[in-house]
């Protein structure tokens, strides 16, 4: 046991840099594919809705922890040459776009059919009802799970550690592990997470709060 | 030239047939109420004459626009025919001044401060000149309504589709929507209307066409129809509603 110094501190925030950084990087990919996903299935193509409904499925309907563990190992078994960072980053962004995407098209379809008709009929054409109509009207429902899911996968990006990847709660446990402060270690990533959630759940909440007026 | 020509149109879902050899015209100027029960089919009837349900068969054209042909010019068509429906249907997230301008903006191509001009003139042609900056939800049923008569007058159609638009609407907010609709008709304006308010399609009707198990039953000038029905369908649709 030794005590803790200021470079404990830094390596803890650099961790807490790449879990602010993997969940980043899943947000936009995941959201990107998460919208395509969407758009497909605007198309409303039978074959198509069908597999994306699999996709989503299947990603909704397993852990996320077996997911992180079949990208890294299951991927390095089949010869590809892979780092965990880059494993935890797909498994994040295709988990995240199957959540997403049924977020937001549960948002697009809850805009009443009236409205695309009432658009259609000024004149308007699908892709300009879609994005001056029903998207904007679909935004504001789908902002607030959005935040809260965003929240979700913060937190969940911590399971990025079993694979060796040094995010914040992987970072944590190194130090306890040449520390053995733990209660000092896990209680200031705790604060650091929850610096990072709590912001954004006031933020879910205010926004919920003014949608609903 | 005579805006609506339908001749034998027949409109089925599935195995059901809601219109049934439909043949009737509108020339420029006439004011048709549309009367029926409900399910008779008038609300089918009126919304293949604006696209949004395709016809089954028979040959219709509307505005110059042939709805029979696979792939009919919607664009032609909506520029010259406005609809206005029971439910208001009213862009939640838009001002009542951009639910005006949204057409001539992105449709029309109008430049801006022209349209702005536009969506005044027509809200003060409704009676809400003071309301353009309103959100829909701060409005009552009344005046959405209005708001949607104005949206549709905005593109200047040469044909104005009405929903059974005083339905969904409190009584004492009726008057208010047919005042609008007795104005318009002063400016010429052709129009068919859908409803099953006699009073209503008595003020405003220069003919009328009664529909019975989608098919048209009686079609003659206002008066007549009202005052010497000759079908048993129309004598009794007549009397269930007076009483």
């Amino acid at each position: 046991m030794r005590p803790l110094n200021l470079s404990d501190f830094l390596y803890l925030l650099n961790g807490f840099k790449w879990t602010v950084g993997l969940s980043l990087a899943a947000l936009v990919a995941g959201g990107t594919l998460a919208a395509v996903l969407v758009a497909l299935r605007l198309f409303r193509s039978r074959a198509l809705d069908t597999v994306l409904y699999g996709y989503v499925s299947l990603f909704q309907g397993t852990p996320l922890l077996g997911q992180l563990l079949f990208f890294y190992f299951g991927l390095s078994i089949l010869g590809f040459d892979i780092n965990p960072f880059l494993a935890a980053t797909i498994a994040l962004s295709l988990y995240t776009a199957a959540f997403l995407s049924e977020i937001w098209r549960g948002a697009v379809d809850s805009v009443q059919h009236h409205q695309w008709e009432a658009s259609e009929s000024l004149g308007l054409g699908r892709m300009a009802t879609l994005v001056y109509v029903v998207l904007p009207q679909a935004m504001r429902s789908a902002t607030p799970p959005t935040v809260g899911f965003l929240v979700q996968l913060i937190k969940d990006s911590s399971l990025a550690s079993v694979l060796g990847f040094v995010e914040l709660t992987r970072a944590a446990q190194l130090i306890n592990n040449s520390t053995f402060r733990s209660f000092t270690v896990f209680a200031t990533i705790a604060l650091l997470y929850f610096a990072l959630c709590y912001p954004l759940a006031l933020l879910s909440q205010r926004l919920e709060r003014r949608l609903s007026h | 030239m005579t805006i609506v020509v339908a001749k034998d149109v027949r409109k089925a879902f599935g195995g059901h047939e809601v219109l049934k050899c439909i043949s009737f015209s509108v020339e420029p100027g006439e004011r048709v109420v549309i009367l029926g029960r409900s399910g008779s089919g008038k609300s089918t009837l009126l919304r293949c004459l604006n696209g949004l349900e395709r016809i089954s068969g028979g040959a219709l054209t509307v505005a110059g626009v042939d709805l029979a042909k696979p792939s009919p010019d919607l664009r032609a068509l909506r520029r010259n025919v406005g609809i206005v429906f029971q439910s208001f249907n009213l862009f939640p997230h838009l001002t009542v001044e951009k639910n005006v301008t949204l057409a001539l903006l992105k449709v029309l191509k109008r430049p801006a401060d022209e349209a702005t001009r536009v969506a005044a003139d027509v809200l003060a042609q409704v009676g809400l000149a003071d309301k353009l900056h309103a959100y829909p939800s701060q409005l009552s049923g009344g005046q959405q309504q209005r708001v949607a008569i104005a949206r549709s007058l905005a593109l200047a159609p040469s044909l104005m589709l009405f929903d059974e638009i005083t339905s969904a609407l409190d009584p004492e907010l009726i008057g208010e929507v047919v005042g609008v609709l007795e104005r318009l008709a002063r400016t010429n304006m052709t129009m068919v209307i859908v409803t099953h308010q006699l009073g209503f399609a008595r003020s405003i009707a220069s003919r009328i066409v009664f529909m019975h198990q989608g098919a048209i039953v009686e079609d003659g000038p206002s008066a007549e129809i009202m005052n010497t029905p000759r079908t048993p369908e129309l004598k009794s649709f007549l009397s269930a509603v007076l009483t």
